[in-house]
């Protein structure tokens, strides 16, 4: 570990209230940074790159614990783990792509231990479950000492590791409302391999097809593929517009042009994601509706 | 500024006490303060699994893990799977099989794979099932299907032993391919702690007397 033990500072509070303080007053020196499963932190403390030396301990706080299942959604408490995720039996059922998504990040042993909050805190444009929250109109709660906030999700990334929360604001739940009946949820994450890896392109789709005279019900999101995760808003536009078939999905492919802005970094390049990330639209129209594979 | 501070778990089924700093990493604990250097640090960002352990029985990457996390918790930790100097079925079929070769990803694969058979409650898991269990322990020796191997077998010795008691059998052909491969025995059984081994090492060195391994190895015990 290449950063100074001796520097470092935990508080570990045991109610919510308190830790709200200890943030709130944290702030105006040097701000406490939250720690709940430490696998994203550790890596940066291992690597001696996180400047911070005073941490605020989650683990004992039971109001950020457990998962709340309503008709209306699924309330997802701050400190639930990937594991538990992937093991609940509604989320199983209902948002399966979630119970996907949780199985893929990392491996059993970062499952064990990592939090769907500290993945939307962390803010890595390659988080495994982001593209599932934006897919789903996610909302995303905060509370500090002034009170409590709901965020949509598709709001809270401002830019590269950018939160659109204030220092002393602390993420307590996640609220998904229950898809539209019928839809068809799709996970996919395309890596060097397939546990422990980051993501080169990550990607979750929702489909509900017309119903009532309505327009069909489509969601497209993307993570790796920009600074932030990104919903394909021309792609979906254009799959609102027309009767499922071949020349639909590869006129969505051709507006997904416009949606996503990948780059050349250490896992992969511009050209192979930008491909990649139509191959996976592809995949899942087809796997969706069969009409999409029809000329 | 920060102080070490106290704290309390269980190791191995024995109750521990250590002050250590909060944020020190349970694997440095576990091999500083409480001389258990079975666990291994490899990459120390939570990709190889090299220091996996067992956290209140979840397998996690100790090297990502803050002491104090771990107060009032129960640790299992390479040591703990072996009873005495007996292996477990596990271990010797690691030995048997080739599970084990250059040994440094061998405790975090064998905490992994005792804790997918005691989810497996008796059954013999599929070699998909091992293989996800184990995704998150790197191995450049063995190509995995070995390892893969060594934990099938270790499933099925230990269910035909609770069906037929034929486990002292599988046990003498085991032990004597382990003494025909003594490192690899020694791979699978990390070095319990000596008694004193909280004191200076010259005392320590000096009282360990000669130990033997459960195969009859002569096995150095001063290292």
């Amino acid at each position: 570990m290449k950063t100074a033990l001796s520097t470092l500072v935990v508080e570990r509070p045991k109610h919510l209230d308190e830790a709200l303080g200890i943030l709130a007053a944290s702030v105006v020196r040097e701000r406490t940074i939250p720690i709940a499963g430490g696998t994203d932190l550790f890596v940066y403390l291992n690597a001696g790159t996180l400047r911070g030396t005073r941490y605020l301990d989650l683990g004992r706080l039971r109001e950020l614990r457990g998962i709340e299942v309503t008709r209306a959604g699924v309330v997802i408490r701050a400190l639930t783990t990937f594991y538990e995720l992937r093991m609940h039996r509604d989320i199983r059922r209902r948002l399966p792509s979630l119970a996907i998504a949780a199985s893929e990040v990392g491996a059993l042993q970062i499952q064990h231990r990592a939090t769907i909050a500290g993945n939307i805190a962390n803010a890595s444009p390659a988080g495994d479950s982001l593209p599932v929250l934006l897919a789903h109109d996610a909302v995303v709660a905060v509370r500090s000492v002034r009170g409590r906030r709901d965020i949509p999700f598709a709001q809270f990334h401002l830019g590269y590791r950018q939160l659109a929360i204030e220092p002393d604001e602390l993420i307590t739940e996640v609220m998904i409302p229950t898809p539209p009946s019928g839809a068809f949820a799709f996970f996919r994450k395309v890596g060097t391999r397939r546990a422990q890896s980051i993501s080169k392109v990550v990607f979750c789709g929702l489909l509900a097809p017309h119903a009532r005279g309505r327009d069909p019900h489509v969601r497209l999101a993307y993570g790796s593929v920009a600074p932030v995760p990104v919903r394909a808003l021309h792609a979906e536009a254009t799959l609102r517009g027309g009767r499922p078939s071949v020349a639909l999905a590869a006129q969505a492919r051709a507006a997904l042009a416009d949606d996503i802005a990948p780059i050349d970094d250490i896992r992969s390049n511009r050209e192979y994601r930008l491909e990649v990330a139509g191959n996976v639209l592809d995949q899942f129209l087809r796997a969706a509706d069969p009409r999409f594979s029809r000329r | 500024m920060s102080k070490s501070i106290p704290l309390k778990f269980v190791v191995n089924g024995k109750p521990t006490q250590v002050s250590v700093p909060p944020m020190k990493r349970l694997l440095d604990v576990l091999r500083e303060e409480c001389r258990l250097t079975g666990t291994k640090e490899g990459c120390g960002e939570g990709e190889c699994g090299a220091c996996t352990v067992l956290l209140d029985g979840q397998s996690v990457n100790s090297c990502l893990v803050p002491a104090f996390q771990a107060e009032g918790r129960k640790l299992i930790t390479v040591e703990g799977l072996a009873k005495g100097r007996r292996l477990t079925l596990l271990q010797q079929a690691f030995v048997e099989m080739g599970g084990a070769q250059c040994g440094i990803c061998t405790p975090g694969i064998l905490v992994s794979s005792f804790e997918l058979l005691a989810r497996s409650k008796g059954c013999v898991p599929s070699e998909d099932e091992v293989r996800e269990a184990l995704a998150g322990n790197l191995c450049r020796c063995t190509g995995y299907q070995k390892i893969v191997d060594s934990v099938r077998a270790a499933a099925s010795a230990a269910r035909r032993g609770a069906k037929s008691k034929a486990a002292p059998r599988a046990k003498a052909k085991v032990a004597k391919t382990a003494r025909a491969k003594p490192r690899a025995a020694k791979r699978v059984r990390a070095k319990a702690p000596k008694k004193d081994a909280a004191r200076p090492a010259k005392t320590a060195r000096a009282k360990a007397p000669k130990t033997r391994t459960a195969t009859g190895t002569k096995r150095r015990s001063s290292r």
